[in-house]
């Protein structure tokens, strides 16, 4: 009932009108963007945004005595409550901008990992991450000597939790995980896992990758647990080049500084320089202005279409290309979870991921083939890739049977 | 009198453009790409693999009477159509003959914008290796010399 009620409520004609891109030919035929995983379309609010901040205000902040510069620099701060305000941080101090989730997670593993991994300390990830946090782990463990540990997955793409319980000991210092796959789809259980580690130890420090998530499910860092929990603008809708790092306060301000340079610093002398205060002390050099006022209009955006909506229109698609791809002669849907975002990676047996990735593309079909970064998983799972296609609330049933139609069409050309 | 690389590379290009449509040219690429089988079994293996982000692809050579022949393979039919294109214009040549092939095949036609510039695919990454293969038997040869 109250599905049926957000769902009348939701106007996907009218949303796909808020981003013009969804209104371009891709080789002739109407762009069908189904690689959201990859990266999400941009309103029109947040293109706006970028450009009324270049032609109004542009300015370098955080020193100007000038009117522009002050505007930018509220712009700045105004846009980090509001991601504070979106993943419920207890302060917008919490919040510190980056290029990507891939650089939050670098600047935890050099910073946190400086004074808190030792030799012999054990991090444990799982097997379905993201290479981007696989390798700055890795990394960690060799200058270290420490040992990562990683939580196997299931053949239907869950994590063994039994087994991650038993990975944990008192060498644990840090667990990593992804909030959802972005392979799989599978949406992992962060809220246990984070309890899990703290029940063994509250000083094992928790992070969740939530780049496949903030913009699926509404997050909320406090009541999930998360010491670090990190992501990036550009599949929120916001533009490319800015990540956000959220970190408990307590932790933040005890970590070295990541990088140097100008505004992270309190005072500068040839004989002592101290820092400047979190989030600054993690800001070095001139901010992204573009990013952040780009972000804000992001947030503001996703805040006006309402998780109830994306949530009830994401699902239905979900359901609805499942239940067509399965349909299909030969085709295996990878990552088979009850608990999954709109992600459906799949093969067809005797076929090649990347011929049909091609041949999709010919019918206007964006949709990304290969390993997905997530090599280690693709090797568990035994195959060397997959089609995958993802879908954000823009997307559309009819969509879809384009979608599934061109699929048919390759599947024939190429058996 | 064999033809030149040139002569081979216009008849590609001619073929191409009787195609009207890129769905058109992929079916034809892909039918190319099914026709090639000849690939020994034993030698799918990482010694002959260059490996690509998507698709992977195997090469081996041997050389009769001065000329390079090659045999390659890939686990993408389109991709198995490239090699039957390029195999078609630098079989059976000698290493200089390999070594200047400009294939300017790939630009005219658009089979570069289209499938082979992306590092994905692995082509870029055969090319250089039959360019290699081509350049070591050219240094045997002078060194015997």
């Amino acid at each position: 009932m109250q599905d049926t009620l957000t769902k009348k409520l939701f106007d996907v004609d009218n949303i796909r009108k808020d981003f013009p891109i969804l209104g371009t030919f891709s080789n002739g035929k109407p762009l069908v963007y189904f690689d959201n995983a990859a990266t999400s379309q941009k309103p029109v609010s947040v293109i706006n945004a970028i450009g009324d901040y270049y032609r109004n205000y542009n300015a370098n902040i955080h020193r100007g005595v000038y009117s522009i510069s002050i505007k930018a620099s509220d712009a700045y701060e105004s846009s980090k409550r509001k991601v504070s305000e979106f993943i419920n941080a207890k302060s917008d101090r919490e919040i510190i901008y980056t290029r990507g989730a891939t650089e939050s997670i670098n600047l935890i593993a050099y910073s946190f990992g400086a004074d808190n991994v030792n030799e012999g300390d054990e991090i444990i990830i799982s097997e379905m991450e993201h290479h981007a946090n696989i390798v700055p782990w890795q990394e960690l463990c060799k200058r270290k000597n420490a040992v990562l540990k990683v939580i196997p997955v299931t053949d239907t793409g869950e994590l063994e939790l039994d087994e991650y319980i038993k990975l944990l000991s008192d060498k644990t210092k840090i667990v990593s995980v992804g909030h959802i796959s972005n392979t799989l789809g599978t949406i992992n259980p962060v809220k246990d896992i984070i309890s899990i580690a703290k029940a063994k130890n509250t000083n094992i420090c928790c992070i969740v990758d939530g780049a496949q998530a903030v913009h699926h499910t509404k997050v909320d860092v406090r009541n999930i647990g998360a010491d670090f929990y990190v992501f990036s603008s550009h599949k929120m809708y916001g533009p490319m080049g800015t990540g956000v790092l959220y970190g408990r306060a307590e932790l933040l301000e005890a970590m070295p500084p990541y990088q140097t340079g100008g505004d992270m610093i309190e005072n500068v002398s040839f004989s002592q320089t101290t820092f400047n205060e979190i989030p600054m002390k993690f800001e070095a050099g001139t901010p992204n202005v573009e990013g952040a006022v780009g972000l804000n209009a992001a947030i503001d955006y996703i805040n006006s279409v309402g998780f109830d909506a994306i949530y009830v229109q994401e699902s239905e698609l979900l359901q609805y290309a499942t239940e067509k791809l399965m349909e299909i002669n030969g085709l295996r849907v990878i990552g088979t979870s009850q608990n999954k975002a709109s992600v459906i990676s799949f093969v067809v047996k005797g076929l090649n991921a990347f011929d049909i990735g091609v041949l999709l593309d010919g019918s206007g079909v964006a949709v990304r083939t290969g390993q997905h970064c997530t090599e280690p998983l693709m090797d568990k799972l035994c195959i060397p890739g997959t089609v995958r296609v993802s879908f954000a609330f823009y997307n559309t049933i009819e969509e879809i049977d384009i979608f599934i139609d061109a699929l048919k069409k390759a599947i024939g050309v190429l058996q | 009198m064999d033809k030149t690389i040139n002569e081979i590379e216009n008849e590609i290009i001619d073929e191409f453009n009787f195609f009207e449509s890129w769905q058109d040219k992929y079916e034809y690429i892909i039918e190319l790409g099914k026709k090639l089988t000849n690939f020994p079994d034993e030698c799918r293996n990482n010694e002959y693999k260059v490996k690509g982000c998507q698709s992977s692809v195997w090469i081996v050579t041997n050389e009769q009477s001065n000329k390079i022949i090659f045999k390659a393979d890939s686990d993408s039919t389109l991709v198995k159509g490239l090699i039957a294109l390029l195999l078609r214009v630098l079989n059976n040549r000698g290493a200089d003959e390999i070594i200047n092939a400009k294939l300017d095949f790939l630009d005219i036609t658009g089979l570069k914008q289209h499938l082979a510039q992306t590092r994905a695919n692995g082509l870029a990454a055969m090319i250089n290796k039959i360019k290699m293969y081509a350049i070591a038997y050219k240094t045997k040869h002078e060194s015997v010399n």
